[in-house]
């Protein structure tokens, strides 16, 4: 028995017949739970959109499904832009465009020149969420960023009054893999943190991107600076970076002008 | 049924008696991590239970054909499938604590409890007892994990389950959190502490 059981034929059999069952039953759940799981993850992200606006207080009470959904229904409005020339563009639901999809379709997509944030390719076209306020005029505009911090792509959601310079919200939603360091990069998601970007300005009175990550406390106390997280150099770095690149020729700049142009209405 | 009494010792034996956790000293590393809230270590205690439970049944049911040669690859194989379907699910219907949870599913896979249970329990043992013994197993990991939660959380935090109990000064009330509490570190001192109490109440479990 114990020669037939540890025979060469049968040890194959037995784990080529296991990993094939294995196999079925772990695909079979993933393929069956796939839908749930975007729809949460599109929930997840909603949210967050929702906390950059300032329409919901997360540490309150969670919220529900259908709460979450009917406030981001009555309040946001996605819209697809032309990242060249900072254009709506109509002809592409904003609710249904998968930036990241574009960003490696060959076709869809450039590779900035001075890639600092580490983004590689970027889409063409990019989707802004318009916040507006319950009389229907815009009061916040988000921009999504990405950039590479220390271990992982960090994205986060920029949201701006309509002058398109000053912060009311910078806030991280997702990391590729297993994200930033707990507790150090981590922190870029601390409220506290998140609470230090309010009121600060992008643009400096010529117009040039004024906004530092630093570690010197003169510069962080300037409607310029923030704080930089401590034990987070590479962390505050990329998140430097990452506005520097978004807010910069390859990024949103021809939106932002044509937005402070009166674009945005 | 002659073996209730069996079926009973093995399914409450590892909550104080044999506590995986307190007297075994496995799977800690995790119990350090998921246990800041009540919450997660609630999440985490169901996901490992489902994770022991039902690899032990497995591996017990073919355990007459596993191949010893190859048995701890089986046993992985098994076991990893197991724990991606458990995080598929968590995805689907607990993001939120997923996202939380983050790496520690996953690491389940390399969790000892698991892995220790499925070789040196279920090998050998009909499926019925093996299917309860990785339930007594995940209750007595659960045991740790809840008291240590327990404390931390509410000395930590000032909630239980996210609901307030003691009320904090930063939010008007008069409760100093404790911040260490929140660190993974203080469940070092917490589970040293209740294997401390357990092997003063049951000197039998003192390793010589």
């Amino acid at each position: 028995m114990a020669s037939n059981k540890d025979s060469f034929g049968r040890t194959l059999f037995i784990v080529v017949g296991l990993c094939l069952i294995c196999s079925i039953f772990v695909s079979g759940a993933a393929v069956m739970l796939k839908p749930t799981q975007a729809e949460n993850k599109l929930l997840d992200k909603q949210k967050y959109i929702l906390q950059a606006a300032n329409l919901v207080n997360l540490k309150a009470a969670p919220l529900s499904k259908s709460q979450i959904q009917d406030t981001y229904g009555k309040y946001i409005q996605a819209k697809v832009i032309d990242l060249k020339s900072g254009e709506f563009v109509d002809s592409i639901d904003g609710n249904t465009f998968d930036q990241e999809k574009a960003a490696r379709d060959l076709k869809s997509s450039f590779v900035p020149e001075n890639d600092i944030a580490s983004v590689r390719r970027v889409a063409n076209h990019a989707v802004v969420y318009l916040v507006h306020d319950d009389q229907g005029a815009v009061k916040t505009v988000i921009l999504p960023i990405k950039g590479y911090g220390l271990w992982s792509t960090m994205f986060a959601f920029l949201a701006l009054d309509p002058d398109m310079n000053t912060i009311q919200n910078l806030i991280y939603y997702d990391f590729t893999g297993s994200g930033e360091t707990p507790g150090l990069g981590g922190e870029v998601q601390n409220p506290k943190w998140i609470a230090k970007w309010e009121g600060k300005k992008l643009f400096d009175e010529q117009g040039n991107l004024a906004i530092t990550v630093t570690k010197n406390p003169a510069v962080a106390s300037t409607q310029y600076g923030v704080d930089a997280l401590s034990g987070a150099t590479l962390t505050s770095k990329g998140v430097q970076h990452s506005l520097t690149f978004w807010l910069g020729e390859e990024g949103f700049a021809s939106f932002i002008e044509k937005a402070r142009n009166g674009g945005l209405s | 049924m002659a073996d209730a009494k069996e079926l009973k010792q093995v399914l409450t034996g590892p909550i104080i008696n044999n506590n995986p956790i307190a007297l075994q000293i496995l799977g800690v590393c995790s119990a350090l991590a998921v246990t800041s809230k009540l919450e997660t270590a609630l999440v985490m205690t169901l996901a490992l239970t489902a994770v022991t439970a039902f690899s032990n049944l497995f591996i017990s049911l073919i355990r007459n054909h596993i191949p010893s040669s190859v048995r701890i690859i089986v046993q992985m194989t098994i076991i990893a499938s197991l724990v991606i379907v458990v995080d598929q699910i968590l995805q689907a219907y607990a993001y939120g604590i997923s996202k939380q949870l983050s790496v520690f599913v996953g690491l389940i896979i390399t969790n000892c409890i698991v892995m220790g249970r499925a070789e040196a329990y279920a090998m050998k043992t009909p499926p019925l007892m093996s299917f309860m013994d990785g339930i007594g197993n995940g209750l007595g990991y659960g045991a740790i994990l809840l008291s240590v939660g327990f404390i931390r959380e509410l000395f930590g935090n000032g909630s239980l389950f996210g609901i307030e109990i003691l009320r904090k000064i930063s939010e008007g009330g008069w409760y100093q959190p404790n911040g260490l509490l929140l660190l993974p570190p203080s469940a070092f001192f917490l589970i040293g502490t209740l294997i401390w109490i357990l092997r003063t109440y049951k000197p039998e479990q003192v390793e010589a």
